[in-house]
């Protein structure tokens, strides 16, 4: 039976998988688009060098060989041309720390946001608390994010689901359009919260905070892993982001709030602020 | 009567017959045969562990092997490629090397140099064993990021720490002989701009080696107190900071990835001029910029913790230093490239080796350039972009050197050449191996498949599929280089005192094979 399940997912691959993207996604935020944007800049920048220097060493491989009859030049220094080549590659360096950087400062300005949310890494899961959401004892709303993918279609006994460990019991909610704030750390090793559609990767080190923050435009669902070696469970612990346009946040918020105040015993009146 | 004292000497210095000619040796090429060997074991072994890897992501699911022996692998490999393959290999090299690239008789500290070696043995037994030890071996990836490879490490780690302790000191003590011996043992007249670029690159390697192995047993030290001594160095529980581990490990850490490189510079810088018969171009801009880049080296570290949330201003600081470090390095790829330009070139497999080098080094290069880019790091960090860019300046970069070191110099070495068809054979199917391996991990990384990952998404299926045959294509075909090796100890054509037309320096003065003894009396330099 597992032997058939197997053949036929081999068999179907083609189809299925066929995913041969050779480029980093672009992302849908400004921040991701920007990044992006750099990412092909100096990419094409060291297309453009390769070119050249790969095109003057490919010439010599062609024409100066000795079966051609060539016969080899006796220069061996020139001080004109060390300079040279050691000053237009610092100013095409130059030239790219300044879009880089203006990237970064962007990034790195998390001030002003409309939510908070803390991001707790653990082996092997991610917990979110978002902060001034008060159940009515004190304690945000909070949860925990797990895995979701069944264990039979790791094991290969079962056909694998597109979003296969991309998948979570619980995603994350947050609304399009409102600049929300991660507050990242971890509560065991060091694990990275990663969202690559957000251009978001900050690393969840216990001890510390970290920071980091998007404003999605578009609702929709957004997966990512975590991107820092944290043990056994590594690759089993994906992040997925939910962002759903603000009234239906709101509602979510409420609902959600509810739910777990019941749970824990907690008076609604009081959770419903 | 001379001739009588002579053979005299001769026999009270030959080496001993039998196994204990190696255990007691202080013989340079014997002791830099011993390390190229025991460098080649490990590069299989290390090997071993990648095919292992390669196995297991063939294919989406688990089918090889469970979660954690995966990361077990990942880890051995390549604390193994690194510790036990690539540095080693380039030691051994020094040792046989540099003593007849500058007219010595043998190494200045020839005891210390036999201790240097036969701790490496030892080093990676301890090591390799921890992997039968209970809760198993090294997890935490080669760069052992505390606490995962303190609190929440396997009980071996402590065998990690000792294996790496022992690796450390014999990396010093082997450092210190090569800068006792270029400082001291230089035949007449060679001041230090007329000395050859592979000794060049391996002074400066040596200063490196010297400066951060301490470091590195500083990390580990930190660690085993951790671990064993109730200290908090890198527990936040206990007031202590993890990413205190990180700024330690790599302010070693980069200047390593240097060491693993420097030296195949210095390969590269005999091996074209020989092979265009043309002089280095810029000798002395090669030997500035080989030196630009062992400074740059150290102020450069932070590069691999940009997503640690380390403060804008230092975020900046270590972009552009990062972005620095292009030039000098661009310094050298132009100038090998006007090195061949006009040159009259012809393609023996180190000149192979040595121009795959040059191209897909710089494919390296490039991916290191964007690395560099901090918003773009963003993307690219702990994902298949490093693995392929780490690759691409260590496999065609370190090791292609390595292979091209071996083909040029093994006719030295062992009296014979080696059968050149074999030895295009083992270049062209690892040229095809080696890209189909490595090439595909950048868009695998690009598309956001994490690293250190033992199953992913099918996104990620078909590159990841590619990868695999390449690895196992490029593994199965170093066994053609053992072949090689075999092939040309035992026989072959004899093998001139200058191998190679455009062979110049000091060593091709010597008979093929070199003498067990060489350059007893020093020779002039002009």
């Amino acid at each position: 039976m597992r032997f058939w399940i197997i053949l036929m997912s081999l068999l179907t691959t083609p189809a299925a998988w066929a995913a041969w993207d050779v480029n980093m996604r672009q992302g849908v935020t400004e921040i991701s688009q920007a990044v992006y944007g750099l990412h092909m800049t100096i990419f094409w920048v060291c297309v453009a060098i390769g070119v050249v220097v790969f095109g003057v060493m490919f010439y010599s491989i062609y024409h100066h060989r000795k079966s051609r009859g060539a016969v080899s030049d006796t220069f061996h220094e020139s001080t004109k041309l060390e300079i040279i080549w050691t000053g237009i590659p610092f100013l095409i360096l130059v030239a790219m720390c300044v879009p880089a950087t203006k990237v970064l400062i962007q990034m790195y300005d998390a001030s002003d946001s409309d939510i908070d949310i803390k991001v707790v890494g653990y082996q092997w899961k991610w917990s979110y608390e978002y902060l001034g959401q008060d159940l009515g004892n004190g304690d945000n709303l909070a949860y925990f994010s797990n895995l979701s993918t069944p264990r039979a279609e790791v094991y290969n006994e079962a056909p694998k689901n597109p979003n296969y460990l991309l998948e979570v019991d619980e995603p994350l909610v947050i609304p399009a359009n409102k600049k929300v704030r991660f507050l990242i750390t971890a509560n065991d090793v060091i694990h990275a919260f990663w969202v690559p559609d957000f251009a978001v990767k900050k690393d969840a080190i216990p001890g510390f905070v970290n920071e980091a923050w998007t404003i999605v435009p578009e609702p929709g669902i957004y997966r990512g892993q975590c991107a820092e070696l944290c043990g056994e469970a590594h690759g089993y612990m994906p992040i997925v982001v939910k962002v759903v346009p603000e009234d239906e946040y709101v509602a979510w918020v409420d609902n959600k709030k509810q739910q777990i105040a019941q749970a824990r015993g907690i008076t609604p009146s009081v959770a419903h602020r | 009567m001379s001739a009588v004292i002579d053979n005299h000497t001769h026999d009270h210095h030959g080496p001993k017959k039998g196994f204990m000619r190696w255990i007691l040796t202080t013989n340079h090429k014997d002791i830099g045969a011993m390390y190229l060997w025991f460098s080649f074991a490990m590069f299989f072994v290390g090997g071993a562990f990648a095919l292992v890897i390669r196995s297991e992501l063939f294919q989406p699911g688990l089918q090889m092997v469970e979660p954690e022996f995966f990361n077990q692998m990942t880890t051995m490999h390549g604390l193994i490629m690194v510790f036990g393959a690539v540095m080693p290999a380039f030691v051994g090299l020094a040792n046989w090397l540099i003593p007849v690239m500058i007219g010595a008789p043998d190494m200045a500290l020839p005891r210390l140099n036999n201790w240097s070696f036969w701790l490496l043995p030892f080093s990676f037994a301890i090591l390799l064993s921890s992997l039968f030890m209970e809760g198993g071996g090294a997890n935490y990836g080669w760069t052992f990021y505390a606490p995962l490879s303190t609190t929440y490490a396997p009980p071996s780690v402590t065998f990690f720490i000792f294996a790496m302790h022992l690796m450390g000191v014999s990396s010093i003590m082997g450092s210190i002989n090569i800068i006792a011996t270029i400082f001291n043992m230089r035949a007449p007249g060679m001041t230090l701009m007329k000395m050859p670029m592979f000794v060049w690159s391996w002074l400066i390697t040596s200063y490196l080696l010297v400066a951060v192995i301490p470091v590195l047993a500083g990390v580990i030290t930190m660690m085993l107190m951790d671990i064993n001594f109730g200290t908090s160095f890198f527990d936040a529980a206990g007031g202590g900071d993890p990413v205190l581990f990180q700024h330690v490990f790599w302010f070693f850490g980069h200047p390593e990835v240097y060491i693993m490189i420097l030296p195949a510079f210095g390969i590269v810088s005999h091996i074209i001029p020989a092979f265009a018969r043309k002089t280095l171009f810029g000798y002395s801009s090669m030997v500035y910029a080989t030196s630009s880049i062992a400074f740059l080296s150290f102020i450069v570290w932070a590069h691999h913790m940009f997503t640690v949330g380390i403060p804008l201003v230092g975020e900046l600081f270590f972009m552009y230093a990062t972005m620095l470090i292009a030039v000098p390095t661009g310094v050298k790829v132009f100038n090998w490239v006007t090195t061949m330009f006009r040159g009259s070139m012809t393609f023996e497999t180190p000149m192979l080796f040595a121009i795959a080098f040059v191209v897909l080094f710089t494919i390296g290069g490039f991916s290191g350039l964007m690395l560099a880019v901090a918003p773009a790091d963003f993307q690219y960090h702990d994902t298949y972009f490093v693995v392929a860019h780490f690759h691409y300046v260590l496999v065609p970069g370190a090791i292609f050197a390595i292979f091209a070191a071996m083909y040029y110099w093994l006719p030295k070495m062992t009296g014979n050449m080696y059968p050149e068809w074999l030895g295009k054979l083992h270049f062209w199917l690892s040229f095809v191996g080696m890209n189909l391996t490595f090439f595909p991990m950048h868009f695998i990384g690009l598309a956001g498949m994490p690293r250190r990952i033992p199953d992913y998404n099918m996104q990620f299926a078909d590159f990841n599929m590619v990868a695999s045959v390449g690895a196992f294509a490029f593994g199965i075909t170093q066994l053609i280089f053992l072949a090689v090796v075999v092939i040309t100890i035992r026989g072959g054509k004899k093998a001139e005192a200058k191998s190679w037309e455009g062979a110049d320096g000091l060593e091709w003065s010597l008979p093929s094979p070199a003498p067990y003894h060489s350059f007893s009396t020093p020779p002039e330099v002009k």
